[in-house]
């Protein structure tokens, strides 16, 4: 299969959204746009199985093209199992965000071009197998953010977006100093090539933390995490639901991708630095989020916290703990996204996410209270659901190190769940239950577009709680594998 | 000389060949700005596919003139530059007065670099940059109406000046340390006596001078600033991309024994340049001086990459020098048509301005973000291996800083990017048509810009060009 046409479908489709001045069309071409990626890459999920049946490889379809032969660098692309499941994300998210703002009337064409530019950005990044390839996807995503932010956002939206785009093109320069010096090192930039390449533990020890710290900035590791507040509460709500269910993934993918797998012994010797700061991160950001009472900024936190699990898991770099980490990407992906359009639906038709100001959102808008209430659930970790799935294995993986400290930092991990269940519950309590607030008598509930969106994703939320193992048929090969060669690489020196 | 000996300078004879015509016309009889404008486009065009006609190389004058496939690529870039230069300046021209002058101007100081690129010796060399820089000054001032244009024309003649005698110093002392003057006589004779590196560093100053490079900048942002958008234009792109092209051979061969002096020296010059640069530019208010700003800082990004003296450094410098063409352009391009058509220089004037003028805001946009160094713009990719290369001597510290200050310089970037898009309009500009010229100009900057990137094989065909015959 022509891995390509993920390139070519979305800048496609953002070319005939440009060229269309009529809103109308703008947004049928976004919808058929992001509807035939989706159908592509559950495709690419077929062909992709029957391939690893039949033989099985390190990387599937793929694909070279010269580009700058005189450093060697080749266009590379290619997918293996966490590639795809990020894809397969990424494809859901943006389908679900073109389908919330449906009615998008402020410069709907620019609206929908940007944001399908940065879907475009996000496959190229997942499938990338050289990792100027992977850089050059990973900073193409700045424009857009920018933009989306600051003409769509609400509330302090110049700032934010100035501070988000700072902030990652921080993160940008730092994993540019290690891809030098691991071009330096290796002269290649080619991932199958360098994960051969065992380079010096002195030089690990001094460029994994630019690399790690760098991707780090995009996961929201602490304390690099304050532009997610900020930008995800000020981003309109299909921009939040692509920063936060697509966007930090990328850090999250980096760092295991490119830093922990290729610098394994820095993994190794700043395991426990990573443990402690993602520690911190899960649970400063929980108890933080207990103090908001703007729902976004609730959500945003939480984030913090959440996406800590999945630096907790590359920090304890074991097999059941990576394995986590990749869970609870996806995870966290789908069940922020839902959140977000949840709050966006409630503020489009309140104007209003102060959690004081609502209550009783379930008498007259019951859909949209229920996703809502469900995607808080999946938050806490709810059996049944997927961020139980995933957060209990990243604990479990945790578990398996039987450092005192470790431990210490996993059962505080642990423990904020209580916190998550103390917001989640309070604010479902007071927004949606309760007494019908006054004035919020004549709100209509999700129509068709904004119904497809959510259950889009809660489908995912539940298949991946009740049936883990379809997703970890498709990532555990690579998940298994990619700790594997990096510890074989351990052992032998 | 045959006929054949004198193609191999027919770039040079094709300019002379303009100036003379543009002359005798002028005589005869008095065309309008707007046939003047046509025309000229029209024969700039013709310029550079005659450059690229029938290509003869070798050398001329008793070996003083060199042409080599990379020189000719080198003339047909800066060629290139002053046609775009020509096309997105309709505006500007058609109220000029006494436009022909301002072409004989431009195409004279063209001329001069062409002689300075294929220079041999360094009186020739000396010549030619005489007669690119001392024209300039006269364009500086064109624009008679306004205050600041005469003092700009004047700053720069004053520095020139003042560059022009460090310059001649450091020749003076050279030759008098081994009796020649040719570049080949030097390579053997300079050595590596305290006299010889007093005289190097007073020609580096020269060059510094001239690419304004901190602390030799500070006739930039008034002479960038007061200046006819044209002018400055040619002055922060064609100018500086001359100098770049020279300091490649001068410093990796005829100074190649130097390079424990030249190779801390640019890195010192960079780093000033990026850093100081930058701070100014956070603060400044009107565009062309944030773009005098940028563009020394994005000299210390090319000198970070001329100082790694490998191959791949020289290529990614010329490399970029071409992406900054069409970034640079594009950006003084969209300035050149505001400031013509409603007298606006500002930031703060354009405020809103993507509701009005939703194309000259993405072509501005396109090239800011070219400018600090963002995909899918090629200047992510000029970057890249500027600072790929700068890295190659384990120098980490040094990308360490430049890549710190690729930070800081998207802040000022984003600042006008915010207030083009995000800003409410304070002043409604009223619509207005872009002239067919303009437009092509703009958009040809942009395609480029987005283009180059993904054109490797021209990295690759530079990297020959620089290694294969050179």
């Amino acid at each position: 299969m022509n891995l390509l046409q993920f390139l070519a479908v979305p800048l496609v489709t953002c070319l005939l959204i440009a060229g269309t001045p009529r809103a109308v069309y703008n947004r049928m071409f976004a919808l058929v746009g992001t509807a035939v990626q989706l159908f592509l890459v559950i495709y690419l999920i077929r062909q992709f199985i029957a391939a690893r049946i039949q033989q099985p490889a390190e990387v599937y379809f793929l694909q070279q093209f010269e580009w700058f032969p005189t450093w060697g660098i080749q266009f590379q692309i290619g997918v293996d199992g966490i590639s795809l499941s990020m894809m397969l994300l990424t494809a859901l998210v943006v389908l679900a965000g073109v389908l919330v703002s449906w009615n998008q009337e402020k410069m709907s064409r620019e609206f929908f071009f940007l944001l399908v530019f940065l879907s475009l950005g996000a496959y190229g990044f997942f499938m990338s197998r050289d990792i100027f390839t992977l850089f050059f996807f990973l900073e193409l995503a700045v424009l857009p953010k920018f933009l989306l932010i600051g003409i769509w956002g609400s509330g302090r939206k110049e700032y934010s977006a100035m501070k988000l785009a700072l902030m990652l093109m921080a993160g940008s320069a730092l994993v540019f100093i290690g891809l030098a010096a691991i071009y330096q090192q290796a002269h290649s930039f080619d991932l199958a090539i360098l994960s051969r390449h065992a380079f010096p533990v002195s030089f690990q020890y001094l460029f994994f933390p630019f690399l790690f710290l760098g991707f780090g900035f995009f996961a929201a590791l602490f304390p690099f995490h304050t532009w997610v507040p900020d930008g995800h509460a000020s981003a309109p709500t299909a921009a939040s639901m692509f920063l936060a269910g697509v966007s930090m993934k990328l850090g999250g993918y980096g760092c295991l991708r490119v830093a922990s797998f290729l610098m394994p012994e820095a993994a190794q010797y700043y395991g426990p630095a990573i443990i402690a700061l993602s520690a911190i991160a899960i649970f400063y950001g929980a108890f933080v989020t207990l103090m908001q009472t703007d729902l976004k900024y609730m959500n945003a936190y939480s984030s913090v916290s959440h996406c800590g699990f999945v630096m907790l898991g590359i920090g304890i770099f074991n097999v059941t703990s990576v394995n986590g980490a990749v869970l609870q990407m996806i995870s966290h992906g789908l069940m922020t996204a839902l959140f977000f359009a949840a709050i966006g639906m409630i503020y489009e038709r309140t104007h209003t996410r102060q959690v004081n100001e609502l209550g009783g959102l379930l008498k007259n808008m019951p859909i949209i209270s229920t996703v809502f209430i469900l995607a808080g659930l999946c938050s806490l970790g709810l059996p049944g659901m997927s961020g139980f799935v995933a957060e209990m294995t990243v604990f479990t993986g945790a578990w398996q190190n039987t450092s005192g400290w470790i431990r210490l930092a996993t059962i505080l991990s642990c423990a904020s769940i209580v916190v998550t269940a103390v917001y989640i519950l309070r604010a479902a309590g007071k927004a949606v239950m309760g007494p019908l607030a006054a004035g919020w008598q004549n709100l209509k509930d999700a129509a068709w577009q904004e119904q497809l969106a959510a259950g889009l994703l809660l489908v995912g939320i539940f298949v991946m709680g009740l049936a883990p193992f379809l997703l970890q048929y498709l990532t555990g090969n690579e998940a298994d594998g990619l700790v594997r060669s990096a510890s074989s690489q351990l052992i032998n020196k | 000389m045959q006929l054949n000996d004198w193609l191999i300078m027919k770039q040079e004879l094709l300019l002379v060949a303009i100036i003379l015509g543009i002359l005798v016309v002028w005589l005869w009889k008095e065309p309008s700005n707007e046939a003047w404008i046509n025309g000229m486009n029209l024969v700039l065009f013709f310029n550079i596919i005659g450059g690229l006609w029938d290509f003869n190389y070798g050398t001329l004058f008793g070996e003083s003139f060199l042409v080599t496939p990379l020189i000719l690529a080198e003339k047909t870039i800066l060629n290139l530059a002053v046609w775009i230069i020509a096309l997105f300046s309709y505006d500007w021209c058609k109220k000029a007065n006494n436009l022909p002058e301002f072409y004989l101007l431009l195409i004279t100081s063209l001329l001069g670099m062409f002689l300075m690129l294929s220079s041999q010796n360094i009186l020739l060399f000396f010549l030619g940059l005489e007669m690119s820089s001392l024209p300039l000054a006269a364009a500086a001032g064109f624009d008679f109406g306004r205050r600041h244009s005469p003092e700009a024309a004047m700053k720069l003649v004053i520095s020139s000046a003042f560059s022009s005698a460090l310059l001649l110093f450091g020749i003076s002392w050279l030759y008098g340390l081994t009796g020649t003057l040719d570049f080949s006589g030097l390579i053997t004779h300079i050595g590596h006596s305290p006299l010889s590196i007093l005289a190097f560093l007073l020609i580096l100053s020269g060059f510094a001078f001239k690419i304004s490079a901190v602390p030799f900048h500070l006739w930039t942002a008034d002479v960038y600033q007061g200046a006819p958008t044209a002018v400055t234009a040619f002055l922060s792109v064609v100018s500086k991309s001359a100098i770049f092209m020279v300091m490649i051979p001068v410093l990796y061969q005829t100074f190649e024994e130097q390079i424990d002096i030249w190779y801390p020296g640019l890195i010192i010059l960079a780093l000033a340049s990026i850093l100081i640069a930058n701070f100014f530019a956070i603060k400044q208010l009107n565009l062309k001086r944030l773009l005098a700003f940028s563009s020394i800082a994005q000299v210390g990004f090319l000198l970070i990459a001329l100082a790694a003296h490998t191959q791949e450094g020289a290529t990614s410098v010329l490399f970029f020098l071409l992406i900054y063409l069409f970034s640079n352009l594009a950006a003084f391009g969209v300035v050149s048509v505001l400031s013509a058509q409603y007298g606006i220089e500002e930031i703060s004037d354009l405020s809103g301005m993507y509701r009005t003028h939703p194309f000259l805001s993405w072509i501005l946009t396109i090239a800011l973000f070219s400018l600090a160094g963002i995909p899918p713009t090629a200047g992510f990719f000029g970057k890249f291996f500027l600072l790929l290369s700068g890295s190659s001597g384990g120098n980490y510290w040094v990308i360490g800083i430049a890549a710190a200050n690729m930070v800081i310089s998207l802040y000022y970037y984003l600042r006008v990017v915010k207030t083009i898009f995000l800003n409410q309009p304070v002043q409604s500009l009223p619509q207005h048509t872009l002239s067919f010229s303009v437009k092509f100009a703009l958009l040809f900057c942009a395609v480029g810009i987005v283009l180059i990137g993904f054109f490797g094989f021209l990295y690759e065909h530079l990297f020959q060009l620089l290694t294969g015959i050179n």
